[in-house]
């Protein structure tokens, strides 16, 4: 892989050529939180941030999107135009790259790949950053701290300047167009890349053991930890809205008043909701709260592992910020585990 | 993690699987109250000829402006040019099928899910047993093996319905009683009528009329939870392999592709890894039946 550095003070400099790979989306302030979102001027964006209230997915399958057009005589006209927009993201975390790769193996890989989903992810240019972990990051136990793939550039702080992993031969453009702003690095600059990224891992300070993880959820699934988190969970949904890695979705028709023409539109769904798992009919297949709660942890720890080989976790910890009965996955992994207490006492909610 | 990270996807110019393509109602048979038979033929002739679908897929069915469900296939792909789906009124999408007239045009894409594993159960007896809607899915391959017959060793059907007014197809069904190529048993929960000249009794009554030989045979198993409870009684008692005997289950395939989540049963999604499951893969799974 490619390698170059560019001193800090340039970086503004290099930004400067963004704009001819697409619009320019960063990490903002959002409230308490961050976003990633259109800044209005270089100095919104937050080089320095925890996470964002939501992961970078909302770019790639929108929370609402309008797929076809229809009309009862002349059929279905897909809206790909609107995935045809050009944009950078920049200043993604490992983990939340690690997400779309995720992400990836769903949406843009095996039989039926989604269109929408692949246009989206062709035309977004992406540049990570790294980042330091606090206290709700697990992203080191869940393989999800440092990703080799996915992006186009990635920027490691290495004191007065960015060592910049060139991952793509767009990224390399990229390089390219801003001149000789990036430069070649030294053997003192790789000395102090591996110095700060071992002393990143070390940083860490929440862990959960993966390694027989889904023998356990075999066992475990009669738990009384199910029926003891239903009891706790509001059924709410904020944890898969969050998750760089949930993607279920619903599908709808709307037409006019007047008109049998209209949209087909699809909008994020969860496996909370009560009417995931219902059938035509009325038969319900995760009725109750504690069946829905279980099914998402398998889902993503158990399920996902069998298919993909690995869980459909990254570590972000946002799914523990957002939830307001203060769920915490790595609790119940401990749970499960044997290692916790069934009814911990959980501080309040923070957000994002 | 230095594992099989995806690479970067490739060109965006991949066939939309969400598109459905227009068909026109060609007939409607009003087969059972709430339980019509559909049939269809797609608009663009060209999609009449390459369409095929192995017994045991389903389609996305749209209603134009209501919305999309999952139809199992109920004729078999031996028939070319035919498509036939036997539809509960159940649903918005389904009521709004409902009142819909004969050409009228509705959007359908698929096939969808694995099918019956067709390959591996020719050289062997088959045995369908079906209870009340079970019938819609399994008469795909039900005329599939008719119509190969040369490919199977005995070929054996038993449906029970709760009344002669509630089994589907009945009289389709009723004129196989007398055909040579396939041990018809059919039979009724109840007969208010009077008239039913078959079987009247539970599914399960219909095992004391056949000899099976397990080792030599492929059991297809569609019908309510309360009837695979007997029915496998009656084939696991007989010494059937787990893996002989095959079930079509029914979820929530909203996307049909392995996308939306809503078909998950366990660790896996009914539209990709279904809708036929072997009983093996069954037990194994949480949340099955």
């Amino acid at each position: 892989m490619k390698i170059l550095k560019i001193p800090k003070g340039d970086l503004d400099l290099f930004v400067s050529v963004l704009p001819a790979f697409g619009e320019l989306y960063a990490p903002v302030r959002r409230g308490s939180g961050y976003a990633f979102d259109r800044p209005v001027t270089w100095s919104d964006v937050e080089l320095t941030y925890s996470r964002t209230i939501l992961p970078p997915r909302k770019l790639f399958l929108p929370p609402r999107e309008e797929t076809f057009r229809f009309d009862p005589q002349a059929g279905f006209r897909d809206r790909l135009d609107e995935a045809a927009t050009k944009r950078v993201l920049f200043g993604v975390h490992a983990y939340d790259i690690y997400g779309l790769n995720i992400l990836d193996r769903v949406f843009a890989q095996g039989k039926f790949p989604d269109p929408y989903y692949l246009a989206r992810r062709q035309n977004t240019a992406i540049i990570g950053i790294d980042s330091e972990p606090d206290d709700r990051h697990f992203a080191r136990s869940m393989n999800a701290d440092f990703v080799d793939s996915g992006f186009d550039l990635f920027l490691s702080d290495i004191g007065d300047a960015f060592l910049v992993l060139v991952g793509t031969s767009r990224g390399d453009d990229m390089a390219v167009m801003s001149g000789c702003l990036l430069d070649e690095p030294t053997e003192a600059d790789f000395a102090e890349y591996k110095r700060r990224s071992s002393a990143r891992r070390a940083a860490y300070r929440t862990h959960v053991e993966l390694g027989d993880l889904p023998e356990i959820l075999e066992m475990e699934y009669h738990s009384q930890v199910w029926e003891e988190l239903g009891a706790r969970c509001l059924s709410c949904g904020s944890c898969s809205m969050v998750c760089p890695t949930c993607y279920c979705f619903d599908v709808s028709d709307e037409v006019g008043l007047g008109t049998r023409a209209g949209s087909r539109v699809r909008s994020w769904d969860s496996c909370l909701f009560k009417s995931h798992a219902l059938v035509a009919g009325g038969e319900n297949f995760r009725h109750s709260r504690a069946s829905r709660i279980k099914f998402r942890f398998y889902h993503k720890q158990r399920g996902f592992v069998a298919e993909y080989g690995r869980p459909s976790c990254v570590g972000c910890g946002r799914c523990a910020a957002a939830c307001p009965a203060g769920i915490d996955i790595t609790t119940v992994i401990r749970m499960i585990r044997g290692q916790g207490d069934a009814h911990p006492d959980r501080p309040a909610p923070v957000g994002a | 993690m230095r594992t099989q990270t995806a690479p970067r996807p490739s060109a965006p110019s991949v066939e939309n699987p969400y598109l459905p393509h227009l068909a026109r109602i060609t007939r409607i048979h009003r087969m059972v109250p709430d339980n019509y038979l559909f049939q269809l033929r797609f608009a663009d002739e060209g999609l009449v000829e390459r369409w095929t679908h192995r017994p045991g897929q389903f389609v996305e069915l749209s209603v134009i402006g209501t919305g999309e469900a999952p139809i199992s296939i109920s004729s078999s792909p031996t028939r070319r040019g035919i498509l036939e789906f036997c539809i509960r009124r159940a649903g918005r999408t389904t009521n709004a099928l409902y009142r819909l007239p004969t050409n009228a045009l509705v959007g359908i894409r698929g096939p969808y899910g694995n099918g019956f594993p067709i390959e591996e159960m020719e050289g062997n007896d088959l045995l369908i047993v079906a209870g009340g809607l079970g019938m819609a899915p399994l008469r795909s391959l039900l005329w599939y093996a008719l119509d190969r017959r040369e490919r199977f060793g005995t070929v054996t059907l038993m449906y029970g319905a709760r009344t002669p007014a509630h089994m589907l197809f009945r009289d389709e069904l009723v004129s196989l009683a007398n055909v040579e190529a396939i041990n018809t048993l059919l039979t009724v929960d109840a007969d208010p009528t009077g008239t039913w000249a078959h079987h009247i009794g539970l599914p399960p009554e219909l095992f004391k009329k056949v000899e099976l030989d397990p080792k030599r045979t492929y059991a297809a198993v569609v019908g309510p939870p309360v009837f695979y409870k007997f029915i496998l009684k009656e084939l696991l008692d007989r010494n059937f392999s787990k893996d002989r005997i095959l079930m079509s289950l029914e979820r929530r395939m909203k996307c049909g592709v392995g996308k939306c989540g809503h078909c998950s049963v366990g660790y896996k999604y009914t539209c990709i890894h279904g809708p036929v499951f072997t009983y093996w893969d069954a037990i194994n799974l949480p949340e099955i039946v």
